[in-house]
């Protein structure tokens, strides 16, 4: 689990809103934070942000290794509900087909559109850049680069904010 | 190969291809994945519930003769199906603005978020009727609200509705702090019994037993302090009586009245 990684990205992001993230070792994405939109919704205090960010960036970085090693064990962490069972339900497809899919993001356009008041949940949608690549144990089918707007609704649990709605927003 | 851009959840579809000989079409996202066989200038056709998450998807062609690829998205169904519904708390004191939340989550048949905007309305009632209802769209999926507790204790049903779907959450609304506390004092058996009078909240609703009321009594540079549980209402304590004594009682952030014992008289 990249941990190292994750809070270099986000150390970074709490320098400057917009970055570019250099690593000699991997390609890592850029992360930009829109102004919230809570439309009257509780305000979300400046640690609270930090520690969904960190949180939302962790759950990118064990969902791109669950999906390529085809491991659902490892989305446990990040991960609840609605959106493990689908995650998990895709790791399922994607061994009984015999395949398994690299994503490899660019960039994260971040905006927290809801917290609800008694900090229960929180909502963000994110604008990602992604390379999404298809592989058939070794051989590449095909890779494409994508942008897509996803809804992401986090719960607090003991330790950290778990991802439970993870939606390509398409309508 | 020419899929359609965008497909509902759950339903069935064709995607035409080109050329001839095999080949295999897979369609893969973050939320799932599928692959048919294909014979070349034979459209891929999917089945009513095989592809059933909403999300973006890329449709690849493999075979010897072709390697193509596009993409596709899949639509939350517009019917609404189940409701998410998250109300706060389950219990809390009455009279308390904007004390009460829900916020709803609207899902089709395959638990996808429906992010066209929906009319929502959420309901507060009690034994008598709807008390407050407010009428809300749907962002990006969610609506959400904000109510106030009513003035009298009670449980209260906290329905959200969606079309026909709807979701039921009970709320206890308890008393709130004591509003005032008034004592009194007199003589029993060479001390002194002091009592609250029965003890409400500003609505007028009874403590309940078991809260603490917190007598003082100061003579002399020496307190005594005792803590009651109200019961039936009341508290009530047999204190040192001291001519000339200061005794008070508190219960939360409320402070009673003083009485200064004056040997009975």
């Amino acid at each position: 689990m990249g941990w190292r990684s994750v809070i270099k990205r986000f150390f970074v992001l709490a320098c400057s809103l917009t970055l570019p993230l250099a690593s000699a070792a991997a390609q890592q994405a850029t992360v930009h934070l829109e102004p919230q939109q809570l439309h009257g919704s509780r305000p979300i205090e400046k640690q609270t942000e930090a520690a969904v960010i960190r949180d939302y960036l962790a759950a990118w970085e064990s969902m791109q290794s669950a999906l390529n090693l085809n491991q659902p064990t490892l989305l446990d962490t990040n991960f609840v509900g609605p959106a493990l069972d689908k995650l998990t339900g895709t790791i399922g497809d994607q061994a009984s087909l015999g395949i398994h899919v690299r994503y490899q993001e660019r960039s994260h356009d971040l905006q927290f559109v809801f917290y609800s008041p008694e900090g229960s949940s929180i909502q963000l949608i994110d604008t990602v850049e992604y390379d999404e690549q298809v592989l058939d144990h070794d051989k590449v089918l095909a890779t494409k680069p994508l942008r897509q707007r996803y809804l992401v609704v986090l719960t607090p649990s003991e330790v950290r904010w778990r991802v439970r709605l993870f939606q390509a927003d398409t309508q | 190969m020419t899929p359609p851009p965008s497909v509902t959840a759950g339903s069935a579809f064709a995607i035409p291809t080109t050329g001839s000989g095999k080949a295999a079409l897979y369609i893969v996202g973050p939320a799932q994945a599928v692959r048919r066989d294909v014979d070349l200038g034979q459209p891929a056709s999917f089945a009513a519930g095989v592809l059933y998450n909403a999300g973006h998807y890329v449709v690849l062609l493999t075979g010897d003769s072709v390697a193509d690829t596009a993409e596709l998205d899949v639509v939350p169904a517009p019917q609404p199906e189940t409701l998410g519904f998250l109300a706060k708390p389950s219990r809390l004191p009455v009279g308390t603005p904007n004390g009460i939340s829900g916020a709803i989550y609207i899902f089709d048949a395959y638990h996808n978020l429906i992010t066209k905007p929906l009319p929502a309305t959420l309901e507060l009632s009690n034994a008598s009727g709807i008390v407050q209802t407010r009428t809300v769209t749907t962002l990006n999926g969610l609506a959400w609200t904000e109510m106030n507790s009513a003035e009298k204790e009670g449980t209260v049903k906290f329905v959200a509705r969606v079309g026909n779907i709807s979701s039921t959450r009970i709320i206890d609304q308890v008393p709130g702090d004591p509003c005032a506390i008034t004592i009194s004092a007199a003589p029993a058996n060479g001390k002194l019994l002091v009592q609250t009078a029965p003890v409400h909240d500003c609505s007028g609703n009874a403590i309940p037993d078991g809260t603490i009321v917190t007598f003082t009594e100061t003579y002399n540079n020496m307190q005594t302090t005792v803590d009651v549980p109200l019961k039936q209402g009341v508290a009530r304590v047999t204190m040192p009586a001291y001519k000339g004594s200061k005794i008070s009682a508190a219960s939360g952030v409320v402070a009673g009245n003083e009485i200064l014992w004056g040997g009975g008289q």
